[in-house]
């Protein structure tokens, strides 16, 4: 196990439009397995991950296996090893789903190994069926299929998804749990999720967000375990429906290493335990 | 007959010249958000550098080849010097191609004067042909097999390469290409190329079809031209062809039919009308 992780994020301020997004936001993503970014509807997390990508203006300090990036233009960063599932999926509506596949393919100098079409077959066979469709007319499902198979296609280092499962169908959420699942084994992910019962299933580590700040780091299986303190940070005293099982018994975590070191101190608060103070 | 024929072929011909302007103004706007005022100024630039060249004795497809790489280069020199550091600046950016816009046609005055002067038109142009009775002007032939030209080069360069799949991506969605490890300002500067060039051979083969190149012509151009993208769909090659054909014909019919000048503003309320209706253009793309 490396001490370094492979990203490290500290202090992360975004103002968009003179106001204040971001007020310092800090953690670390584990060289391996998911990592779940949590925290209520507006908590920062959609700007924390266009932060770190550089699609909106940032400073702090972000380093990508063990490499400052702050200064890096988005594409040179990306082009470092990083798979991108935006929020709206970022689909190109216009494209075949063959040209949005295409178009993520990375050649040239540094990149060494051919796009792995065979991954992306096998994950989603109905990709291949579909090559010549206009990504504008599949479903929300399949969109997501495509924006997650682009990111399968290179040999990434890490990927970021933004809430992949949002407004799918249960079923749909399963194939795409599946998906991610398979996809962490070989590529840390940085997981973007307001379904719980996904993160219970994938997420090694969490971390929360709350008003543009970290308000907690620490073990995913620890904060979802708690209930107190997972109302206080998430807000999930209202039902939304989970799927699968949400019985908080049912804790599969695929990966149980890479917990934070605990010797950092980053952050105003001391890691490893749920803190409620200053929501 | 022979009058539809020849306003219809002269529409047409009227619709290429907005076509090859048009084309690479809405690619600019679509896949960078640049309002480009200063295309007019590109349409100059190749057509007196079609002129200088025609004048001093170069052959004509020498000359227009010529006005069209000088045209290509301003508009590479435009990108590269100014409108790339002013990409998340929309309102400096205005200014500047406004700036840009004027100040060409000012110094193009300044060495050649503000009249007009007249294009050395080869024999082989200046002439006429008989289709189904009509007598048609032949450089009108040329400026639509020249829009048709560029119409399937840029169809087969958005369709088949790399950087055209680029290009189209773009105009739907630029932060998510850049987040697929693309750099997307090299597609802008040749987007930039390609329109200056298009821009540039309107400009080279306008000094045919109004037998004189004055430094206004750019800019009285663009204006229809802006209305041709608006019409076709912000970013939309296709688009903006239909629009050409549409505006030059309905142009040309308007003015033989009402009260001359009553086709320009006939275009105008074209316009209104459409964007009412259809608020997104006629390929229904709002960029």
């Amino acid at each position: 196990m490396t001490a370094e992780p492979l990203l490290r994020v500290r202090d992360l301020r975004v103002v968009i439009g003179g106001r204040h997004i971001l007020h310092g936001v800090g953690f670390d993503v584990a060289a391996s397995g998911v990592t779940a970014l949590l925290g209520r509807n507006g908590a920062g997390k959609t700007t924390t991950v266009r932060g770190i990508l550089g699609l909106v203006p940032r400073t702090g300090s972000i380093r990508f296996d063990g490499a400052e990036t702050v200064g890096l233009p988005t594409h040179a960063l990306v082009r470092r090893g990083i798979g991108y599932v935006p929020e709206d999926r970022g689909v190109f509506a216009g494209l075949t789903v063959a040209e949005n596949l295409r178009l993520a393919e990375r050649s040239g100098p540094g990149e060494a190994a051919e796009p792995d079409y065979a991954l992306v077959h096998e994950l989603f066979p109905e990709l291949r069926q579909r090559a010549r469709q206009a990504a504008g007319t599949l479903s929300g499902g399949q969109q997501q299929m495509v924006a997650i198979a682009r990111t399968l296609l290179n040999g990434n280092r890490l990927i970021i998804a933004d809430e992949p499962t949002k407004g799918l169908a249960p079923r749909i959420v399963t194939e795409v749990a599946v998906a991610l699942e398979r996809a962490a084994e070989a590529v840390p992910v940085l997981l973007v999720e307001q379904n719980l019962a996904l993160v219970r299933r994938l997420a090694a580590d969490c971390v929360v967000l709350a008003d543009g700040r970290t308000a907690h780091t620490g073990p995913a299986a620890e904060l979802l375990a708690d209930a107190s303190a997972a109302r206080t940070l998430l807000g999930v005293g209202r039902s939304t429906p989970l799927r699968p099982a949400a019985e908080p018994a049912a804790v599969e975590l695929s990966v149980t290493a890479a917990i934070p070191d605990p010797t950092s101190t980053h952050s105003p608060r001391p890691t490893g335990t749920p803190r409620a103070g200053g929501l | 007959m022979s009058v539809l024929v020849l306003l219809t072929l002269t529409g047409l011909g009227l619709g290429a010249l907005y076509f090859l302007v048009a084309s690479g103004l809405s690619l600019i706007f679509g896949l960078m958000d640049v309002l480009n005022f200063a295309h007019g100024a590109l349409l100059a630039v190749g057509a007196y550098a079609t002129w200088w060249a025609a004048s001093r004795g170069s052959g004509f497809v020498l000359a227009v080849l010529f006005g069209t790489a000088v045209g290509t280069a301003a508009a590479v020199l435009l990108e590269l010097g100014l409108i790339r550091r002013l990409y998340a600046r929309p309102r400096e950016q205005v200014l500047v191609t406004v700036g840009v816009g004027l100040a060409v046609p000012a110094l193009l005055s300044a060495i050649w004067g503000s009249d007009a002067r007249t294009f050395p038109t080869p024999a082989a142009l200046a002439g006429t042909v008989r289709v189904l009775g009509a007598v048609i002007p032949v450089n009108r032939l040329l400026l639509i097999g020249a829009a048709v030209l560029v119409l399937a080069g840029l169809e087969l360069f958005l369709g088949r390469t790399r950087f055209g799949l680029v290009v189209r991506a773009g105009v739907e969605d630029r932060a998510m290409v850049t987040a697929l490890g693309i750099d997307v300002r090299r597609a802008f500067t040749l987007v930039f190329a390609l329109g200056g060039a298009a821009a540039a051979l309107a400009g080279a083969l306008g000094g045919v079809y109004f037998g004189e190149v004055d430094p206004g012509q750019g800019s009285s151009l663009l204006i229809f031209a802006f209305v041709v993208v608006v019409m076709g769909g912000m970013g939309s090659v296709r688009g903006a062809a239909l629009a050409s054909v549409v505006v030059g014909l309905v142009q040309q019919f308007a003015n033989y039919y009402t009260t001359g000048g009553l086709g320009d503003l006939s275009v105008v309320v074209l316009l209104a009308a459409l964007l009412l209706l259809r608020p997104r253009g006629l390929t229904g793309r709002l960029a």
